[in-house]
């Protein structure tokens, strides 16, 4: 856990590993962006704040504030291929608790090119092994747009009534999704579809036999023969426990159109990660491949740690300006190879809080406990 | 067993909530007691409670310091916080209305001043109209402003129109109906998913 609190440094390493086992290779970006890469596809961002300034050659420029649609604009559009690659890198967006501008570390991951079903398993399991890494106490909710958008357009709703209904699905609202509902004077059986998409949630063995009797037409068949092989993967590992299938996880229909998820870890109040197959952001961008990823926010974990920190250093050494430099070194030397931590100063300021003190001020050295 | 931190309104509502659970079988009996502490926790563990100002359960929920709470229509709408919105109490029931002076005609060559403690929903209120207006967000006291030609109209909460009635205002549109809301933080509704399913039921059965 403490590793998590220094920056999340063994989990990105971690991370890293586990990307890299599977052959993606990792994506590096400049910290620079073209802001008209951003302004076409504003909704896709999480804020559609952009921190923006002119470049020396008068090109507007934004200090990025999300990776996935840079790589899709530098990876080549070739059906034949798969692209994959993992990113580490820090995005800029205001964060509505401080409305300020943050600096946000973000580990993720993205397929482009010729994604199959496959690449969405490798993908899911991808996800639930990386919260794993973080902690064992996670949960894995998982989604397809595909489904619930076929249900939504068998109840014939325009584009406005569609995002209402979203939103009550996100919220789990089923009194404002009845209020939509009676409005529209629809069949029970597709109303009992929508309802179900609020209703129907948890693990992959109660929730896929329900599933069944929701095939209302062609379309959402295939989403779920999609969803059940997923699960069928997810059910290879040993996380499958911990994986539940939930439609109140919504992303924009207007980008995703096929598998989304979102990562909770116990311990943190907001998802951690998120993600989906965003084949019309790729449209909408001029490319005719597919692709699917997620996005980890690490800057949340800190969060985890609620251990206090009791000490600055176990040993503090105190020294003055006749003391040999050499003399300290060998003993702070002494205490690291004997698993301590270790901070030397001249002066020791009051509050500073250690286990013992070794003082070289008077001479030969004095140890006292704190 | 975990237990459900539960964030209550100080006030009417939250105290009519908190008796339904107590009769649900989540009492608390120290809750009677009127001293100064903040936290409650039942005999058993099951629940805890807090009160907290009305429009503040909304930020303790989203933020997780609270796993479910009571909220009023209208924080939700002003605050659009990301929570589960699991159900309506059918309790606290009240509209959000756009009153004027008894006497307003809207002149629409002129920009609409609207006072409100909900600058959210009124913005959204009359840009869906396509009305121009001039917000002035005030935090109290709002009935003043008409008076005193702070503003033109106010968009406020009203439940039987008698504050205004004696101010000489009238309600003029409803901009949305209004009752208290049970919600949910989204992550504890996965890791406390039993207990919190407990309490739902328990207010549903009401």
């Amino acid at each position: 856990m403490t590793n998590i609190l220094n920056g999340g440094d063994s989990v990105t390493q971690s991370l890293g590993k586990l990307y890299r086992s599977l052959g993606y290779s990792r994506y590096k970006m400049s910290k620079f962006e073209e802001y008209d890469t951003y302004a076409s596809n504003k909704d896709f961002l999480i804020s559609d704040r952009v921190i923006t300034f002119t470049d020396v050659s008068g090109k507007l420029l934004a200090m990025k504030p999300d990776v996935t649609i840079s790589i899709i604009k530098n990876t080549d559009d070739d059906l034949g291929k798969i692209h994959k690659m993992y990113y580490k890198e820090n995005v800029y967006r205001v964060s509505p608790a401080s409305h300020g501008f943050k600096e946000i570390m973000q580990m993720g991951l993205e397929c482009i090119g010729a994604v199959d079903t496959y690449s969405l398993c490798e993908v899911i399991i991808l996800a639930a092994k990386s919260l794993n890494e973080i902690s064992s106490n996670f949960c894995l909710d998982i989604s397809h747009m595909g489904f619930v958008s076929a249900v939504l357009s068998e109840a014939g709703f325009n584009s406005s009534e569609k995002a209402n209904v979203l939103c009550a699905i996100g919220e789990k609202n089923l009194p404002l999704l009845n209020s939509i509902c009676e409005e529209k004077s629809l069949s029970t059986n597709i109303k009992n579809a929508i309802f179900a998409l609020i209703n129907i949630y948890g693990s992959i063995e109660t929730v896929t036999p329900k599933l069944q009797k929701l095939c209302i037409n062609e379309e959402a068949k295939k989403a779920l023969e999609e969803l059940e092989s997923l699960c069928d993967a997810i059910k290879c590992t040993n996380l499958s426990g911990k994986v539940q299938i939930d439609f109140s996880v919504v992303n924009d229909m207007n980008y995703y159109n096929g598998l989304v998820f979102r990562g909770y870890i116990e311990g943190i109040p907001t998802g951690v990660l998120s993600g989906g197959q965003y084949d019309k952001l790729m449209a909408k961008m001029g490319k005719k491949s597919k692709a699917v990823g997620f996005a980890l926010y690490l800057d949340l974990l800190e969060r985890l740690d609620t251990g206090k920190k009791e000490y600055d250093a176990d040993v503090v050494i105190a020294y003055n300006s006749q003391t040999k430099p050499s003399k300290v070194f060998s003993e702070a030397q002494k205490q690291i190879e004997a698993g301590k931590t270790v901070l030397c100063l001249k002066n020791i300021p009051e509050d500073i809080r250690y286990i013992t003190k070794i003082d070289f001020t008077k001479g030969d050295a004095e140890n006292e406990n704190c | 067993m975990k237990t459900v931190n539960i964030a209550l309104p100080k006030g009417r509502l939250g105290e009519k909530v908190y008796k339904i659970l107590e009769n649900a079988g989540f009492a608390c009996p120290d809750m009677k007691e009127n001293d100064r502490r903040l936290i409650f926790e039942s005999a058993h563990g099951e629940v805890r409670y807090f009160w907290v100002k009305p429009s503040d359960v909304a930020i303790y929920v989203e933020r997780g310091a609270a796993d479910i709470g009571i909220a009023g229509k209208d924080i939700l709408l002003e605050y659009s916080p990301d929570v589960y919105e699991l159900l309506d109490l059918g309790i606290g029931v009240c509209r959000m209305a756009v009153a004027a002076k008894t006497d307003f005609r809207d002149n629409i060559e002129k920009t609409l001043r609207v006072a409100t403690k909900f600058p959210n929903i009124a913005s959204a209120y009359y840009e869906k109209k396509g009305r121009d207006i001039d917000i002035i967000k005030l935090n109290g006291s709002i009935e003043l402003a008409p008076i005193l030609d702070l503003s033109d109209v106010i968009v406020d909460i009203v439940e039987t129109g008698t504050t205004l009635k004696e101010n000489d205002l009238a309600p003029f549109e409803t901009v949305v109906p209004i009752s208290a809301r049970l919600i949910s933080n989204k992550a504890s509704f996965k890791f406390k998913n039993n207990e919190i399913t407990k309490v739902i039921k328990a207010l549903e059965e009401k």
